[in-house]
């Protein structure tokens, strides 16, 4: 069906972030209210993606009127509508929130930041949407530059070498991944995904082909902090802004991984990673390390976000390890758990950016009482702590039990040991948090309260980790079938 | 038969509701508590009310939602969850009130806080009883390990904070293992309901359902505290009395041992179990732990340690007569659940009377108190008699069909291990007895007693386990529900 959409989702948060700078000159303030229209009505728009996408199928827009193969498709099939989703919904819940914490964390950068970040989500949006793969490298390049400038902006000098790190490490994963691509064009002559994979399918046996899938895999390995390739990710986490910290740790990673997706399944296909090359194996064997070397590393950590940023690394692995098992239990694992921990880590971010926003304080050795000191914020993070740990019904224990079916029916049994054991870890960090908030000793106490538009996003993504959890039924059908489509 | 009925889901929630009332009325004791006490009432005349339903022998069944494709959130109330449900709603009124007296009694800090875990941790132990597959089972079992948490660090001093460490590690571990078992049945059958005899058969090798049933008595058996995964119980005795009393010799502990019962006739099967060959080596590997523990129990001179050694053994009784897969073995076992439940609940409500009432923690320090105490120590050795296994105390009963069922199943060496698990407790309950009737207080002590709210239910359990032994078939007790499960998982005895 062609209908306008796909492109309004892309065209909304690159305008207003054209019009950021002139409307900060005007009035500061006004930032905040264009981010969140622009937000809000992009999360409208993913709602209207998703209703049209079940209601007719895949969505097509040809830019510019050129047919293709010749000229750039957009196209927004199911795993496209709940990437863009998920996106639009992190995005609008970080926008409200960030009002009080860039006021104050940003006051100088407030106008950079907001510019940024709508680029940022120009950038995300477009890698879902697009159906050409050169576009979908410039996408990628538009969100990464923004992030490093996005981390750059961080209080402390730390934040510009974490920032110049992660820029050296992120280029030459562009790098490697554009010239991928360019192999792949070389050897096929066509830049859109879908033509692409048909021509592919004469050439699999090609050295070519099989180059440009080790530079593609290794690059998105880097983009997304796959064990060994993460030493970019915690400095970048840590020394962030609250709000920017939230945004790619929920974000970034997750479209990574829908590119994985989206280049594996749809692009090389499940016959070409999986039986001509085994790409499927290494990913999952080096997922299953990263999830154990991830939980442990953030046992190891004093400042609560380093923790949640090894966290994240272990939780990356539980989406690799999906995308490698190449089931259908598997990779509905792995699409769930890019909604969950979209929803969790945006949630402990957003509590962790409101507790050093009220306290400062970001060690978790001074987390003693802070259960009774900031009782909103600390329950929100402790509702997100226990869905990482995987308590039932919590959502994050569906990602995981499917994750686990995935490996017991692809035969791979350890697959599921490690997934189960790394919730013990899990459990091993997220409690030592715990117990010190709400049994700590505890001094004098006063209690003090986050401003509402910090509470009610982390309010809406901690309900939305119950929701989603306990009425997981509601959603299973469109992610299964979602990755049936991609299996076949 | 199904009927259809939403009093499971009302059996089961209306305590987690209570909890949030309690945390409402943070301030004013007597309103907070006076939640608990209709919450626990309300509680036990909604499950009291299914009896006759199910002594007719229907399910009465309630379904919610869908969790995941094919397995329903969803709970069945059987003959077996209904005895469980009703021993722990029964026991939590009794506990509620005794409750009351202990944290006054000793003017503990953070009351709120413990009658609301102790609510939900109530709403946690029915679900389990209740449900209708594994997943919800899981599910319910996951929230009862957590909410316990926070009752077992109730002190918050160092040594609480590391039991409760201890604590999370153990049972976490176990749950774990738990749903590995859960995720390879439902990835060999793609259901998880519970079903009397079993599902699994014709499902899978026999090696690989060998390693499933190990993996799901591991799981379990965290919580059943058989050895070597008991040693949380006795660290989790630094919890304050009554949640040892209810928790740690009845819900939490019993949760694990329903669950190896389930796994046994409801998931695996008789006929299953005897095929593959894992039952009496389950026996054999449970009849160790109630030796040991009996003997660990010996040595501790901690009042609540020894019960906590003593608890360990006699819930490997239960699984021991589970293991057997035969009628005798079943009847003792389950009947064991109950009487046990009595007479330990007892037990510990004497430990904490004593140490309200005089602060003594320890066995060697208990010299007359049968003088001082005289009620609570009575029903002290009403309770330790049972134990032993003296009639008319209710603990001979589940015993003699524990011996009866060793003696079918023809393993003559268990029967000894029976019998001489009985003199140990006579071992170490009778030194106890000795010294407070016998013996003499150093200093003179006049009548000091614990506050009544902590007397009567310690009465009232003391005597319920003896009408239990002289009248075990009553309408409405429990034997009538054992042999309505017996019937259904056997077919008729």
């Amino acid at each position: 069906m062609n209908t306008n959409l796909p492109v309004l989702i892309v065209i909304i948060p690159l305008m207003s972030s054209f019009i950021m700078p002139v409307v900060g000159l005007i009035r500061r303030r006004y930032c905040h209210i264009l981010s969140f229209i622009a937000t809000s009505a992009v999360f409208i728009l993913a709602i209207m993606l998703i209703k049209n996408v079940t209601l007719h199928g895949t969505l097509s827009y040809h830019l510019g009127n050129w047919e293709p193969p010749w000229g750039i498709e957009y196209v927004i099939d199911n795993l496209g509508a709940y990437m863009a989703a998920i996106i639009a919904f992190i995005g609008l819940s970080i926008s409200v929130y960030s009002k009080k914490s860039i006021e104050k964390e940003l006051n100088k950068n407030l106008v950079f930041y907001y510019t940024l970040h709508m680029l940022l989500l120009t950038g995300l949006l477009g890698i879902v949407v697009t159906g050409d793969i050169f576009n979908l490298y410039v996408f990628l390049e538009i969100s990464s530059l923004s992030a490093y400038a996005l981390i750059a902006l961080g209080e402390k000098r730390q934040a510009l070498t974490a920032s110049f790190k992660y820029l050296i490490l992120g280029t030459i994963a562009a790098s490697f991944i554009l010239i991928g691509i360019g192999f792949l064009y070389a050897v096929t002559g066509t830049l859109n995904m879908a033509d692409m994979s048909l021509h592919l399918e004469e050439l699999y046996g090609s050295r070519v082909v099989h180059a440009a899938a080790v530079l593609i895999v290794v690059g998105l390995s880097i983009k997304i902090a796959l064990f060994p390739l993460h030493s970019w990710l915690p400095n970048a986490y840590t020394h962030a802004p609250s709000t920017v910290s939230a945004l790619i740790a929920a974000l970034m990673s997750k479209v990574g991984a829908y590119m994985m997706i989206r280049l594996l399944y749809d692009v090389f296909t499940i016959n070409f990673f999986i039986e001509t090359m085994p790409v499927g194996e290494i990913l999952s064997w080096t997922a299953a390390i990263a999830i154990i070397a991830g939980s442990i590393s953030a046992i190891a950590q004093k400042n609560i976000k380093r923790m949640l940023a090894y966290s994240s690394i272990s939780q990356i692995g539980y989406i690799v390890l999906g995308i490698g098992l190449a089931n259908t239990a598997g990779l509905t694992g792995s699409l769930l758990h890019i909604l969950n921990h979209a929803l969790m880590k945006g949630c402990l971010f957003l509590a962790v950016g409101a507790i050093i926003y009220k306290t400062g304080i970001k060690n978790i050795g001074d987390f003693n009482g802070l259960g009774k000191k900031m009782p909103y914020t600390m329950a929100f993070f402790a509702i997100a702590s226990l869905s990482m740990v995987g308590v039932p019904p919590l959502c994050g224990f569906f990602s995981k039990w499917y994750l686990a079916l995935g490996s017991i029916e692809a035969g791979r049994w350890i697959f599921a040991l490690v997934i189960l054991s790394s919730s013990l870890l899990n459990a091993g960090y997220f409690f030592r948090v715990l117990e010190k908030a709400y049994f700590g000793e505890q001094n004098k106490i006063d209690k003090t309260i986050a401003p509402a538009s910090m509470l009610i996003p982390m309010l809406v993504l901690a309900a939305a980790c119950i929701v989603f959890g306990i009425l997981v039924y509601m959603i299973l059908p469109y992610v299964q079938y979602t990755a049936i489509s991609l299996i076949q | 038969m199904d009927v259809i009925s939403i009093k499971p889901l009302l059996a089961v929630f209306i305590s987690a509701a209570a909890s949030v009332l309690i945390l409402l009325s943070d301030k004013k004791r007597n309103l907070r508590e006076t939640w608990t006490m209709i919450a626990a009432t309300l509680k036990f005349i909604i499950i009291a009310s299914m009896i006759p339903a199910v002594l007719e022998g229907n399910n009465i069944y309630y379904k919610l939602f869908n969790i995941l494709p094919g397995i329903p959130f969803a709970f069945r109330v059987d003959a077996f969850g209904l005895l469980f449900g009703v021993l722990a709603s029964f026991l939590w009124i009794l506990t509620s009130v005794y409750s009351i007296g202990y944290v006054r009694g000793l003017a503990e800090h953070a009351q709120t806080r413990y009658f609301a875990s102790f609510a939900i941790a109530l709403s946690s132990t029915i679900g389990v009883a209740f449900a209708a597959n594994l997943l919800t089972l899981f599910v319910f079992y996951e929230i009862l390990t957590l909410i316990t948490y926070p009752l077992v660090i109730h002190k918050q001093s160092a040594k609480a904070k590391s039991a409760g460490r201890k604590y999370l590690v153990y049972t976490l571990s176990g749950g774990v293992v738990l749903l590995f078992a859960i995720i390879a049945t439902y990835s060999l059958t793609g259901s998880l309901g519970f079903t009397p005899g079993g599902f699994l058969y014709g499902y899978g090798s026999v090696l690989g359902l060998q390693i499933l049933f190990a993996a799901y008595i591991v799981g379990f058996g965290v919580k059943a505290a058989f050895m070597p995964l008991h040693s949380w119980l006795p660290s989790a005795m630094v919890a304050p009395t009554p949640v040892s009393a209810l928790l740690h010799a009845v819900a939490v502990v019993k949760a694990g041992v329903f669950g190896v019962v389930r796994t046994i006739f409801f998931v695996f099967g008789p006929t299953l179990v005897s095929k593959l060959g894992v039952g009496i080596p389950l026996a054999y590997f449970v009849a160790y732990t109630i030796l040991v523990a009996s003997m660990f129990a010996l040595t501790q001179d901690n009042l609540k340690k020894m019960l906590a050694y003593s608890t360990i053994s006699q819930l490997s009784y239960i699984i021991l007569g589970a293991a057997y897969v035969n009628p005798a073995g079943l009847f003792g076992g389950v009947m064991h659940i109950a009487h046990h439940a009595f007479m330990k609940i007892t037990l510990f409500f004497c430990a904490g009377a004593i140490y309200v009432a005089t602060k003594k923690k320890n066995i060697s320090e208990l010299d007359g108190i049968g003088k001082s105490m005289p009620y609570t120590m009575a029903a002290f050795s009403i309770a330790a008699f049972g134990m032993a296994g003296f009639p008319p105390v209710c603990g001979y009963l589940s015993k003699w069909y524990l011996l009866l069922g060793s003696v079918e199943a023809n393993q003559l060496p268990l029967v000894a291990v029976l019998l001489s698990s009985a003199l140990l407790n006579v071992a170490y309950f009778f030194p106890i007895i000795y010294r407070a009737y016998f013996k003499q207080a150093k200093t003179k002590t006049k009548k000091n007693e614990a506050p009544a709210l902590m007397l009567i239910p310690l009465t009232l359990t003391a005597a319920i386990s003896i009408i239990l032994g002289l009248w075990p078939d009553a309408p409405g007790f429990f034997y009538g529900l054992v042999e309505l499960m017996a019937k259904n998982i056997f077919g008729g005895i």
